[in-house]
């Protein structure tokens, strides 16, 4: 296969960036997208000129560390994949690729094709986590929880935090992945007792990294690699509601 | 205090102003919908009239028309201020058109709610306010035997320019002098480009209402496995399709009648 | 030189509880004077760094993702062991330890083996604890199934994706602790290298890759949870960026490095497609329950399948060679993964290999469908078969699976005593950075309990021991130890971008892997090992000669990263060789041509070998010193393993 490529340079936080062409020669459709970008970076170093840098790191779509944005879709024109699933017989001879990064205020550019996501990290610090230090544990099956429970908590469970839900997000808002968090530990009995201020904390610092708003479009449940689902959201907002105008004993919390 | 602020500050509490304006606004609709079917009576604007007098002098109702007016005005305000935090939370734009599968009405809200506004606003220009703060609406004159439910019609011009409107009885005859905005509303609707106005505006309505009236639930947080397709067909069949239609008609039908 | 493990005497099973009690503590007041640094935050460096934090310890975390979230412990899929005996089928403490030691080939240390098993159901109860989504039954309680093998179910899951959630549980609880402004967490920054000062691990060199910058940070102790090197083969199912630079940096400070040879290579992956592949990926090994492996029974055939003359369905069942069953016929299709890897590797060796490349054989679901029904075989492997699909555009429903061996797991790594205590004082190595409990072999689901036991439940208290001996003197950064090796890490850094050659890094590391596959691999011979040794040799001197570093280090740079890990790749690989050379038995995941059964199987030389190689750095191309720890069993029967 041959392929014209359109790629995002941009060599620093700091620089302005913009679009490149590059071809991509002899390209097999058995190759996965990344290792499609594999093959022109090699022939790039031949010719000492920088690598097209982008995050990647496991390549079985599970890591969540690739985060391209092709052809006006995160990881590209398939279903619940990672870009690194991706493969190239999904693209036609010829064809016309654009790569960009992850666009988002929250996401900075770092390098070409790689955004800082740590914002996603510090909204989990600020109270993605049930309270329980190691060694406090009762046994196991003293709690039960009821098998649909479990599933369901698992469904959210399984975001890996590509940030897809951003990217595809007209409003670059990140309530997708906030909320799974805050519905799997809120789905569980363990996660009870901080339930309503961990919804509180999240959405605040979600708020504070200059996330945008949600407005139930829908694109990030359509492009999450892990098909999780806008209920989730409905879900964080029925906990962050009930925790700021009916439960009590939260206002006790802010007052701190 | 600083509780209620946090609450409406966070970007989950804006959308709930949004979303329970929204769902105001709505029930709003289903109320002026049933009494704009006065209109179809065909009684010389009788019911019509009398309909229009009664919201504008009844002071309850007054009250709510001016929570509603208010509700717009927030609505429109949060829908301003929410559209400008998410571009912000995007400063460059894909070079892409994005491709991602979403229904077109929600990734328009802003655009259809900008045609609802202006609308409003002319709707409102036209009919309310000649209605309430000028005399370019005249008055009509039902007299109305209670016995044989016979009724005449005449214009009548009021002595005072403060008269409003009378309700009284001679004899048999209950005699009813309102403003004639029946008469209003067939002369607007007599124009074809006034007609289309109404018409897109429903359509905007239409598609507004699709993805909004089902995305306040969720933003509400009220999603439930058997209530939300109930939801979602109320917000398809009564506020995409029912409601957008029966405004439509009014316009359509007496322009067509008129002719 | 003879090492002491220093386990504890006395009974197995009081060992661990007796030595508890044995160790110092340090005072509570005191533990906030201290300061931990922990580089890689997979399952034992967030469970390490959280539970130290949560006793009041300073952590400093180091990872090189761009969070901690992304180790490549998220990735493990099938499950992950504990003796709760939940299912009353006969599971103990015990058994799970006799299993790991007797499929380790007894190349484990026995109290450490049993404390891993001894504490593996605390893991369950915190991981629990800590909103980990393990699958259910309807009545609420937890779901086991059996896993590799095994006879008794004692394997708890969470679908697929079991590594995940166990890292996302850790990882919250590390978050906990960052919260509390108890671990400061330092992302995309690499470790370079250790300072030790006077004999004992005080701090470590750090590379920030957004900037480039190189950093010193001190502390009390260093714990090493950097994870396995099985990325010196090139391929193999790891993440591209898991690599053996922090552990090999440390062992060259000095750390002992342990039975390096000890490679497991998994028989069911998706097989390479040419040259551009990157990595590999692996399909859970429970599809060797129903499917049934083979390959055509001459070359002839086996041609015209690579060639696409013919489809696998139009080959003749008389034309099939179903050589598990055939050879194993007691065990069949369920052989151990280095039989069942190692056969593969025979046929497609005899060119009876299968695809385009000749470098699979079948895995056939024909019978299992017929037998089954295809909505039964959907609904046990139809995630699997989904994979399959997507990644080849082939479908198992209806033509056999290819499948070939793949690198999983590297049970070697750094030499630790039963502390996790490295030979340097102060230097610890924790998951499947250190050697310790899996001998020469690893049994399916039982990285993440090794993982984890390591940072919740060993660390705390081990730690504590040594930092109490120690006291909370505040290290002094301004020992020239540190500049030093700063300068040393600096003056690395240079040379790697200095180099202006013709040939790429990944090249280099390809070749490295073509090497490691072919005579380090699944079969070794002294020939082929000897021959091995020389051509890393070239390809060492080969590498500083020619190789392209492009860019500059103060800025992102992919190139750089690479490089640096691909040339302590190429130093490892060679020790992978001396070691695998020197250990002239068979044993678990090394498996000597020289030295096997009658049947085929490995033969152990317990006479001989029954110790752990340490090997000890001498100098840049030096050759390296080993030192040997004699393994003693006092608990099991060392037996020959036999599957015929």
């Amino acid at each position: 296969m041959k392929l014209t490529l359109k790629v995002w340079r941009q060599k620093d936080a700091n620089s302005a960036g913009k679009m490149e062409t590059y071809p991509a020669d002899n390209i097999s459709p058995d190759m996965s997208f990344l290792e499609m970008l594999d093959v022109v970076n090699e022939s790039l170093i031949h010719k000492n000129i920088e690598p097209i840098h982008f995050d990647h790191d496991c390549r079985e779509g599970i890591c969540g560390m690739c985060s391209l944005y092709i052809n006006g879709q995160p990881h590209g024109p398939k279903r619940a994949i990672t870009t690194c699933q991706l493969h190239m017989r999904s693209f036609k001879d010829g064809d016309t690729i654009t790569i960009e990064p992850w666009r988002a205020a929250a996401f900075p550019v770092i390098k070409d094709l790689a955004v800082d996501r740590s914002a996603f990290d510090r909204i989990q610090q600020a109270g993605g986590y049930i309270s329980v230090n190691t060694g406090a544990a009762q046994d196991a099956n003293n709690i039960l929880i009821p098998k649909v429970i479990a599933d369901e908590a698992f469904n959210s469970a399984t975001c890996i935090g590509c940030g897809a839900c951003v990217a595809a997000c007209k409003n670059a808002s990140a309530m997708l992945f906030v909320s799974a968090k805050i519905t799997q530990l809120g789905l569980l009995p363990q996660g009870q007792p901080e339930r309503y201020r961990r919804a509180q904390s999240m959405v605040a610092q979600m708020d504070e990294e200059g996330f945008g708003n949600c407005t139930n479009t829908g694109a990030c449940e359509a492009e999450c690699p892990k098909e999780i689902s806008l209920t989730n959201i409905s879900r964080m907002n029925n906990d962050f509601l009930s925790a700021k105008l009916f439960r009590e004993e939260e206002i006790a919390h802010s007052g701190e | 205090m600083s509780q209620f602020k946090q609450t409406f500050n966070s970007s989950i509490g804006k959308k709930l102003i949004m979303a329970l304006t929204g769902l105001f606004l709505c029930t709003f609709l289903i109320v002026h919908l049933a009494g704009n079917l006065q209109l179809f009576q065909n009684d010389e604007g009788y019911a019509f009239n009398v309909y229009a007098n009664f919201l504008t002098h009844f002071p309850p109702i007054e009250v709510i028309a001016y929570i509603l007016y208010a509700f717009i005005v927030i609505h429109a305000l949060y829908a301003l201020i929410l559209t400008i935090n998410n571009r912000k939370a995007r400063p460059v734009q894909y070079a892409h058109q994005p491709k991602s599968p979403t229904s077109w009405g929600s990734k328009n809200m802003g655009l259809l709610g900008s045609i609802l506004l202006l609308f409003i606003v002319i709707h409102m220009s036209d009919f309310w306010y000649k209605y309430k703060y000028t005399d370019t609406v005249g008055f009509k004159e039902y007299r109305t035997n209670v016995l044989s439910n016979e009724r005449t019609v005449t214009d009548f011009v009021p002595e005072s320019k403060e008269f409003e409107h009378s309700y009284t009885t001679e004899n048999d005859v209950e005699v009813v002098r309102v403003k004639d905005l029946h008469k209003k509303v067939s002369e607007s609707f007599s124009q074809w480009w006034y007609v289309l106005i109404y018409v897109i505006a429903q359509g905007a309505l239409s598609f507004h209402l699709l993805h909004g009236f089902q995305s306040a639930f969720r933003t509400l947080g009220w999603t439930h496995r058997k209530y939300t397709p109930i939801v979602e067909q109320i917000g398809i069949w009564l506020f995409a399709v029912i409601i957008p239609l029966g405004f439509a008609a009014m316009p359509v039908v007496y322009f067509f009648m008129g002719k | 030189m003879e090492l002491d493990g220093k386990v504890p005497a006395g009974p197995l099973a009081n060992k661990w509880s007796k030595y508890k009690f044995d160790l110092k503590l340090v005072n509570p007041a005191n533990k906030r004077k201290y300061d931990i640094i922990v580089v890689g935050t997979g399952l034992a460096g967030a469970s390490a760094a959280a539970s130290l934090a949560e006793l009041g310890y300073n952590v400093k975390a180091f990872c090189f993702q761009d969070s901690p979230r992304r180790a490549h412990s998220i990735a493990a899929q099938g499950g992950i062991n504990a003796a709760k005996n939940y299912q009353n089928d006969g599971d103990s403490v015990f058994r799970l330890f006799y299993d790991t030691i007797k499929g380790g080939d007894y190349r484990a240390r026995e109290g450490n083996v049993y404390r891993l098993a001894e504490v593996s159901v605390n893991i369950i109860d915190q991981c629990v604890a800590q909103g980990v989504p393990f699958a259910r039954e309807y009545g609420g309680l937890l779901d086991n199934r059996s896993f590799g093998g095994s006879q008794v179910s004692r394997t708890f899951y969470a679908r697929g994706q079991t590594g995940q959630q166990l890292l996302l549980g850790a990882y919250s609880a590390l978050n906990r602790q960052i919260n509390a402004g108890k671990v400061k967490m330092y992302t995309r920054t690499e470790m370079l290298d250790v300072v030790v000062v006077d004999g004992h691990a005080k701090g470590i060199v750090t590379r920030n890759m957004i900037n480039g910058q190189i950093d010193t940070h001190s502390g009390h102790a260093v714990l090493l949870c950097t994870g396995g090197y099985g990325n010196v083969f090139y391929l193999s199912t790891n993440a591209i960026g898991s690599n053996v630079t922090a552990a090999w940096r440390a062992h060259k400070r000095g750390a002992f490095f342990a039975n390096p040879c000890y490679t497991q290579i998994h028989p069911t992956c998706i097989p390479v497609t040419g040259d551009h592949q990157s990595k590999l990926t692996l399909m859970s090994e429970s599809l060797r329950n129903d499917g049934r492996v083979w390959a055509p029974k001459t070359v002839e055939i086996a041609q015209k399948l690579q060639k696409k003359e013919i489809t696998a369905d139009q080959v003749k069942e008389d034309d099939r060679d179903y050589f598990l069953e055939r050879k194993y016929p007691a065990f069949g299709n369920l052989v151990p993964r280095d039989v069942a890897s190692r056969n593969a590797k025979e046929m497609a060796d005899e060119g009876k290999g299968v695809g385009a490349s000749g470098l699979a054989v079948y895995l056939d679901f024909a019978d299992a469908i017929k037998r089954l029904g295809e909505d039964t075989v959907r609904a046990k492997y139809g995630n699997l078969f989904d994979m399959y699909i997507q990644i080849t555009d082939e479908n198992p429903y209806k033509q056999p699976m290819r499948i070939y061996p793949a690198v999983h797991y590297t049970m070697g790594g750094l030499w630790v005593d039963y502390n996790l205590q490295t030979s340097v004082p102060g230097l610890f190595a924790l998951g499947e950075c250190n050697f310790s409990d899996h001998g020469a072999n690893r049994l399916g689901a039982s990285a993440l309990m090794q993982g984890l036991s390591d940072g919740y439940f060993v660390i705390p208290f081990t730690l504590g021991d040594y930092l109490a001996k120690q006291g909370p003197k505040k290290v002094d950064e301004n020992h020239p130890a540190f500049a030093q090796t700063k300068q040393d890490v600096i003056d690395h850094v240079n040379k790697l971008i200095s180099l202006k050659g013709t040939k790429t890094t990944n090249e280099y590391h390809r070749d490295l892997g073509h090497i490691m596959w072919e005579y380090c691999g699944m079969a070794r011979t002294e020939e082929g090992l000897i021959k091995a040794k020389k051509m890393i040799q070239e390809l060492k001197v080969d590498f500083w000669k020619n190789a392209i570093i492009v860019g500059k280090n103060e800025e992102v740079n992919a190139s750089l990263e690479r490089g640096g890990r691909v040339a302590d790749f190429i130093e490892l690989g060679e020790l992978m060789v001396d070691d695998a050379l020197m250990r002239r038995e068979s044993c678990g995941g090394h498996f000597r041509l020289e030295s096997q059964t009658d049947d085929g199987e490995a033969l152990r030389d317990d006479e001989n070998f029954a110790f752990v190689a340490a090997w000890e750095f001498m100098g840049e191309n030096q050759p390296e010193r080993l030192n040997k720890e004699k393994l003693e069993f006092e608990a099991v029967h060392l037996s020959q393993r036999n599957y015929a």
